[in-house]
């Protein structure tokens, strides 16, 4: 069955910014240099606020997605900007691949009035309602049934769009996880879950949290929702994946669940490496950097000719270019205007 | 006017709120059943079948979550709880998600959910069937509380809760819903944040809230042949709180009781006593006095249920206390004899 494609409004979301160096000229060539372009992207982004952060200006705490981009980007290029996402805490790869305006996010974490949220959300509470974030919040799972309600308005408006919640395999120990797959797959209702498994719900491993040889992916598929585990770290993987789940979805036939297994390289908050803390080892991360998301994909379209190292240097300078830019309206924009503190209360 | 049941004023409410916003949708346990939540229901599922009026699971979080997530998208739903216990399950989308949204996401997108659930009381129904939420939603900023006590704002507070931009909790009370009173044919709203001054009166201004506003007229009638002449102001709003008529009222009187339908402690009715004290401290002549359930949780055994409550004596005794008379010249009110029958 082919999916109905929503129509497509404002800009469009892949590497639009600027116009890509030509490699091979083919669409499909085109649409994974985008695909990399946005790996890059958020990468580059994550890593220079990581290092920001330490200059103790932006008062929130901050959960970096460096390591874990390939899930953001993927799945969201799978969809429209009509489509709609919401996330967890760990929430800037998911706004930035949405489409998520880079400066409305470097302005919030800055506690600004050009932020996203205008400086009352902070790093976990972001939005961008014009290209579908519709909200992150800090309390694991809360956002799941968000997402699902959002998909019950769509199948009750008959439109095809789709809703998506990014969750990580804490919120999976959530009582509410289950309650909204429940539901979600009672009413096959077009909701994609996708479970960023980083292996660890603060410190704590999963092993101590899920029972050994159970597997998150598996307890969708008892609620009968279609569920596979993939390898997150591999955006064309996740890109496949989530097309197929949203296809699925913007066709009526109901949910599906994808397990995006991957690693998060930074302390749970923070911009620290904290190998050194005792509860995960430095050999453990070195393991998953050498499944490196960004490296991973430029080797793989590297071997496809897709992708040049002329290119990577291009997109590497454009996209220093934006982050400077943003960077330097963020640290200058005006603050929140203390008389405005009610604003927006009922 | 015709008279209407507050249960039928609800049901009324609910219609013409669904007649006039297509986005209007309500889930719930029940609310498709032969019973239609005590049939406030039923109506609105006759007029718009399945699709607008639908059972759920009892998932009071996701369900909620989910209704949250309708209204981002431009729905309206109508989130029903058989009671209102229930809605601490509810509480991590309510206070944490729907109470902040507007505020955290600085008005980029609203959720203007309404949550309606029933206060029990009586008839046994124990210590997790008869809770009334107002103190711990009140507390929040970004959430409405009204707590509706005659049939006429049972319906204009759901028609304003449908046309509200914030997540308005209703808490409904199940020993008003076979009460009657004149409701007009016409969808006419009341204002969320009004208070309303029922009855006026010169010496002592009773302010209530939900079935305590009955008991309250009910007490100021039986201080009438006293020569107690009570201020009834039914707050009808818990969230926003109507300060200006609590206060105007407390100057008029000098005096103050409060009686509420949950605990005094950190409640409605000491929020409406710090006000007093406030705004209205020279204005006063006596001591302000809470009243609400006793300090412990509610029991089921019908003396101790009898005790657990206060009624309109209690108010009166507390009135008349206020004017510095003994609650002795009061004539024992008559135990009534209630036409409800069981199991509730």
């Amino acid at each position: 069955m082919t999916s109905k494609p929503a129509p497509r409004r404002g800009r469009k979301r892949l590497g639009s910014r600027r116009r890509q160096p030509a490699g091979s000229t083919s669409p499909k060539s085109e649409f994974l240099r985008r695909l990399y372009y946005e790996l890059l992207r958020v990468r580059r982004i994550e890593e220079k606020l990581a290092l920001l952060y330490q200059e103790q200006e932006m008062r929130t705490p901050a959960h970096f997605s460096i390591g874990q981009e390939a899930v953001a980007v993927g799945v969201c290029a799978a969809l429209t900007a009509q489509d709609v996402i919401y996330s967890g805490h760990r929430c800037h790869a998911h706004y930035l691949a949405k489409g998520g305006n880079l400066g409305g996010l470097v302005a919030e974490l800055y506690g600004r009035e050009t932020g996203c949220a205008r400086g009352r959300g902070g790093s976990v509470h972001l939005t961008d309602i014009s290209v579908g974030m519709v909200a992150s919040s800090a309390i694991l799972a809360q956002t799941v049934p968000v997402a699902v309600g959002s998909a019950l308005a769509f199948k009750m408006d008959a439109s095809p769009r789709v809703a998506v919640t990014f969750f990580g395999d804490g919120a999976v120990d959530e009582g509410v996880f289950y309650e909204s797959l429940n539901w979600a797959a009672l009413k096959r209702l077009p909701v994609l879950f996708v479970c960023e498994n980083n292996l660890y719900a603060t410190h704590a491993p999963i092993w101590v949290r899920q029972p050994k040889g159970t597997e998150i992916y598996r307890r969708a598929q008892a609620f009968g929702v279609p569920a596979e585990k993939i390898d997150g770290n591999d955006v064309f993987a996740v890109y496949q994946s989530a097309r197929r789940a949203v296809e699925r979805c913007r066709s009526g036939q109901g949910p599906a669940l994808v397990e995006c297994l991957t690693y998060r390289w930074l302390e749970h908050v923070g911009p620290l490496d904290d190998t050194d803390r005792g509860y995960r080892s430095r050999r453990e991360l070195d393991a998953w950097k050498r499944r490196d998301p960004v490296k991973v994909a430029a080797r793989q379209l590297g071997a496809l000719g897709v992708l040049t190292p002329p290119a990577i240097q291009e997109f590497e300078a454009q996209i220093a270019e934006e982050i400077a830019k943003a960077v330097a309206e963020g640290k200058q924009a005006p603050w929140p205007d203390p008389r405005d503190l009610l604003r927006h209360v009922y | 006017m015709r008279t209407l049941k507050y249960w039928q004023a609800i049901a009324e409410g609910l219609v013409q709120g669904m007649e006039r916003d297509p986005d209007v949708f309500v889930m719930g346990i029940g609310v498709d059943d032969h019973k239609g939540v005590f049939g406030t229901t039923g109506e609105a599922f006759a007029r718009f079948g399945p699709a607008r009026v639908f059972d759920v699971p009892i998932a009071e979080q996701a369900m909620t979550g989910l209704a949250i997530g309708a209204a981002a998208m431009g729905k309206r739903p109508v989130v029903v709880h058989p009671r209102t216990d229930f809605l601490f399950l509810a509480t991590d989308q309510m206070i944490n998600l729907a109470a902040k949204w507007r505020y955290m996401y600085q008005g980029a997108s609203e959720v203007p959910i309404v949550v309606r659930s029933i206060v029990g009381k009586g008839w046994g129904q124990g210590a997790t069937h008869s809770q009334s939420l107002q103190s711990l939603f009140g507390h929040f900023p970004g959430l409405q509380v009204v707590m509706p006590a005659l049939p006429r704002d049972a319906k204009g507070l759901m028609l304003a809760a449908l046309q509200s931009r914030a997540p308005v909790v209703i808490l409904e009370h199940r020993a008003l819903y076979e009460t009657e009173g004149p409701v007009p044919e016409a969808p006419e709203v009341t204002p969320i944040g009004t208070a309303a001054v029922l009855r006026p009166g010169r010496d002592v201004t009773v302010v209530a809230a939900s079935a305590m506003v009955l008991e309250a007229l009910a007490a100021a009638r039986q201080l009438e042949p006293l020569g107690v002449d009570v201020e009834v102001v039914d707050v009808r709003s818990a969230r926003p709180l109507d300060t200006e008529t609590i206060v105007a009222s407390v100057i008029r009187t000098g005096r103050l009781v409060v009686a509420d339908t949950s605990w005094p402690t950190y409640g409605l009715a000491a929020e409406v006593a710090a006000l007093a004290a406030e705004r209205a401290m020279g204005a006063l002549r006596a001591p302000v006095k809470r009243l609400g359930l006793a300090d412990c949780p509610a029991p089921v055994s019908l003396p101790l249920e009898r005790v657990f409550y206060p009624d309109s004596t209690t108010i009166a005794a507390e009135c008349l206390a206020t004017v510095g008379r003994a609650a002795a010249e009061l004539s024992a009110r008559p135990v009534e004899e209630s036409s409800f029958r069981g199991p509730y």
